[in-house]
């Protein structure tokens, strides 16, 4: 099912949490929310998960809009909360048959269905026990198994391995990966990696304001159309080096590379290239240029450009 | 009418895991069997073979123990935000309010269903008038409607649970006793108006064994009115 976000709109008092914003969420697609603390990315998605009413603008899921079927979009959606609110005094597996049949499963299915969800979520130790009595990486498992359960076309995942270890943070991304495949995901999270990791598609959001859309590709491209070079010149002074560098015609700014010695960053123009002009440098003064390689802007950088000020 | 079922479900279950039926129903058994048989005006004292002194101990326990019953409700699923979860089920705002109101219900029908062998005690010791304790277990059901219904607005007007017990406690000392105090030294129209206001006016007359519509009308209205506003906090948590 595809999630059309249209022109919303959310204020909380007079400040504009979501201000204006429309995208496009595909079938089969893995979308990434990132954005600082307080950007509306929560505010966003549970909007989509019919929580909240917007002041202005539609969201449509599927053929089901907001304002006029929002008991069918809930049956279409698996929704996990960023502090996972569960009932602590529950065992996990009579929660996860109570929603389970909140959600409409039928009685006959209902019994196959936990067991499935444990098994996929790896809770087959824990089932018996009390959800208050879980560590918080088994908790976001139950949280996940919950949203999963009654087998949703889009799912809604609100920081969904804050708090989980190394281990299980590559588990819940490969589960997030195949789930994605043939259902439509929304998930939020300011780990960047995580986001570059798991997500076909990133949305940088900012201050209620889309401020990036696309693949971690096209916004790289974007965010810079300059060369960036890590130089290794050895037999050189190293000063020396620095200042032929820079008076190099394609180069813009040289920098030392930290904690590696005869290494520097060279950035050329804009559109221009400075590597032969390095090599031949090297060659007419007799160093020997022992690496060069490009650099890539990380996804830090161009999440920090477009999020500051 | 299923999705109301399993909400009433889960929160029956968590009444009694929490300990909170067990506390609630020993307390009330206790309270209302202690000045029904023991102590005060009970009984034996007053000689007849009647319920009435059970009803009347009965209303001020249930005045006391259904808004610590209740004050949980909404107000610990606010605070966890579990009622984020609960509000995206596909479950309207009514299903979930009608759900916690029948588990509420249902605790205290078994509470009051567990005073039935006071009714066949004092049935074995004299004439009975049937009709009138029939009539008096109805009405003590018809306060705990009006009371869970306060309770249930308290709940949602809250995260805190302490708050939503005062809170339910202060609305419901006014229908409890304070119109009929007030409607006892005013006369006239507002008199009249405060008098009606007044549940203990009601139960007395319903629990003597005259049921009216006016007081049916009454604990309704109650009962409704309690149920919108807390629809209303619901909804106002998806516009805020």
């Amino acid at each position: 099912m595809d999630i059309i976000v249209e022109n919303l709109t959310k204020l909380y008092g007079t400040q504009r949490a979501v201000d204006d914003i429309s995208f496009r969420v595909n079938t089969g697609e893995v979308l990434g929310f990132l954005g600082p603390n307080g950007a509306g990315k929560t505010t966003t998605m549970k909007a989509i998960t019919t929580y909240l009413l917007p002041n202005e603008g539609n969201i449509s899921v599927g053929q089901f809009t907001l304002r006029d079927h929002a008991e069918e979009i809930r049956k279409h959606i698996g929704y996990l909360p960023e502090n996972i609110p569960l009932y602590q005094e529950m065992p996990v597996i009579d929660y996860l048959k109570y929603v389970a049949e909140l959600q409409g499963i039928e009685k006959t299915k209902i019994r196959k269905r936990i067991l499935e969800m444990v098994r996929l979520c790896g809770l087959e130790g824990e089932k018996h026990k009390n959800i208050g009595e879980l560590s918080k990486g088994y908790k976001q498992r139950v949280g996940l198994a919950q949203a999963l359960i009654h087998d949703p076309d889009v799912l809604i995942l609100d920081e969904p391995t804050a708090g989980l270890d190394p281990n299980q943070i590559v588990e819940i991304r490969e589960l997030i990966k195949k789930i994605g495949k043939e259902k439509t995901v929304i998930l939020s999270s300011h780990i960047l990696a995580e986001v570059e990791a798991t997500c076909d598609r990133i949305l940088i959001i900012n201050k209620g304001k889309i401020v990036a859309d696309g693949t971690a590709e096209e916004l790289r491209k974007r965010a810079h159309g300059k060369e960036i070079l890590k130089v290794k010149i050895e037999d050189g002074d190293t000063n020396t080096v620095f200042k032929a560098l820079q008076t190099l015609e394609h180069v813009e700014t040289v920098d030392f590379f930290k904690h590696e010695d005869h290494t520097f960053e060279i950035q050329s123009k804009q559109g221009q290239s400075s590597r032969r002009a390095v090599f031949n440098l090297c060659v007419s003064k007799g160093w020997v240029l022992t690496g060069m390689s490009s650099v890539e802007t990380k996804l830090e950088d161009i999440f920090r450009e477009l999020t500051m000020n | 009418m299923k999705q109301i079922w399993t909400i009433a479900k889960r929160e029956l279950g968590s009444f009694f895991d929490s300990l909170m039926a067990y506390i609630m129903m020993v307390a009330f058994l206790g309270f209302s069997g202690f000045f029904t048989w023991i102590f005060g005006t009970d009984i034996f004292f007053i000689k007849q073979a009647s319920l009435q002194s059970f009803f009347g101990i009965a209303y001020w326990t249930l005045f006391f123990f259904i808004p610590a019953i209740t004050m949980r409700l909404f107000a610990e699923e606010n605070k966890s935000g579990t009622i984020e979860l609960l509000l995206t089920r596909p479950v309207t705002d009514w299903q979930v309010i009608a759900g916690k109101f029948m588990a509420t219900l249902i605790l205290i029908l078994i509470a009051l269903g567990l005073t039935l062998p006071y009714y066949i005690t004092v049935a074995t010791l004299g004439p009975v008038d049937h009709g009138s304790v029939i009539t008096g277990y109805f009405g003590l059901i018809l306060i705990s409607c009006a009371y869970i219904s306060i309770g249930l607005f308290a709940s949602s007007f809250s995260n805190n649970q302490i708050v939503a017990y005062l809170l339910a406690l202060i609305i419901g000392i006014f229908f409890h006793i304070i119109f009929d105090l007030l409607a006892s030294s005013l006369s006239g129209i507002l008199g009249e108006i405060i008098n009606f206001l007044s549940i203990s006016q009601h139960f007395e007359s319903v629990s003597r064994g005259v049921i009216d519509t006016r007081d049916l009308i009454f604990f309704l209205s109650i009962i409704f009115i309690g149920l919108i506003l807390t629809e209303m906090n619901l909804l106002k948590r998806r516009i805020a």
